[in-house]
């Protein structure tokens, strides 16, 4: 499935300017980076409440799909410029982390 | 092929910087894409480590055709039990570095598994020296 169809299902808000047709398959849910870096999968949409700069590096180390901000969060100025040079898609909801991964998890699966 | 880095301690702004550049040089050289997640992996880690837990580092990665070399060698406040540290779940972060989300005792822990040799020696007051190897 494709992020854009999932922005559009979902309801999400894109902040940047990273190409949307992409593909993603499942997703993982952390805000701690390390649990990130040792167990999410290539491809996977991320759901956090991070928000710094330096989620777009693990997100670009790890080749995930998206970032997806949870609960009305949304990226610090220099995280959307890292995320532009990156090519890593930044999305936000104002729906809780629950509830998205929830209706995340319902349409890839 | 020698490639150095230099971390600063506390300057979260470039943490990673390193861990991106390995990579695409992986990427150019067609190593096998599975060994590239690894070795990014570990030297993010070990990367991320100076600059939350040490005062500042280099980073030396030595490529040639059959393993990916790195040493991240720091001046910092050392490690007194590398066997706890390794433990899943030990830190000792500040709360300003928790709050980012790092902090969870993980890291160690990463590179052991996405190593195929890890070395870490240290010298409390000193510094810290990470050995990582990996196969191409
Ligand atoms: N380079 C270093 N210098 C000094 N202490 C270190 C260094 N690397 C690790 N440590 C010590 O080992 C502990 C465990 O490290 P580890 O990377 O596993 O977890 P963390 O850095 O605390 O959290 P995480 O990596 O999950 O964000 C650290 O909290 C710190 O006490
Ligand atoms: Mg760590």
């Amino acid at each position: 499935m494709k992020i854009n169809e999932l922005i559009e299902k979902t309801n999400l808000k894109q902040f940047g300017t990273a190409d949307i047709n992409r593909d993603f398959e499942g997703g993982y849910a952390s805000d701690l980076l390390s649990d990130v870096m040792g167990n999410a999968k290539e491809k996977n949409v991320w759901i956090t409440m991070q928000t710094h700069k330096n989620v777009v590096a693990v997100a670009s180390l790890k080749d995930i799909a998206a970032i997806v901000f949870s609960n009305g969060n949304t990226p610090e100025s220099d995280t959307i410029e890292a995320a532009n040079e990156e090519d890593v898609i930044l999305l936000g909801t104002t729906k809780g982390t629950y509830e998205i991964c929830g209706e995340i998890y319902q349409i890839a699966k | 092929m020698k490639f150095e880095y230099k971390v600063q301690g506390g300057n979260f702004s470039k943490a990673g910087y390193a861990s991106s550049d390995l990579k695409k040089i992986l990427k150019q050289l067609n190593v096998n894409p599975a060994i590239i997640k690894r070795v990014v992996v570990a030297l993010y880690e070990a990367e991320v480590n100076i600059v939350a837990h040490a005062y500042n580092g280099t980073i030396t990665i030595d490529i040639d055709d059959k393993q990916v070399r790195i040493v991240l060698e720091d001046q910092g406040p050392g490690i007194p039990s590398i066997e706890q540290a390794m433990q899943k779940g030990f830190s000792t972060a500040s709360p300003h570095v928790r709050e980012m989300g790092f902090g969870a005792g993980m890291g160690l822990p990463n590179i052991k598994k996405n190593a195929d040799v890890m070395n870490i020696t240290s010298k409390v007051n000193v510094g810290t020296t990470v050995e990582i190897i990996n196969y191409i």
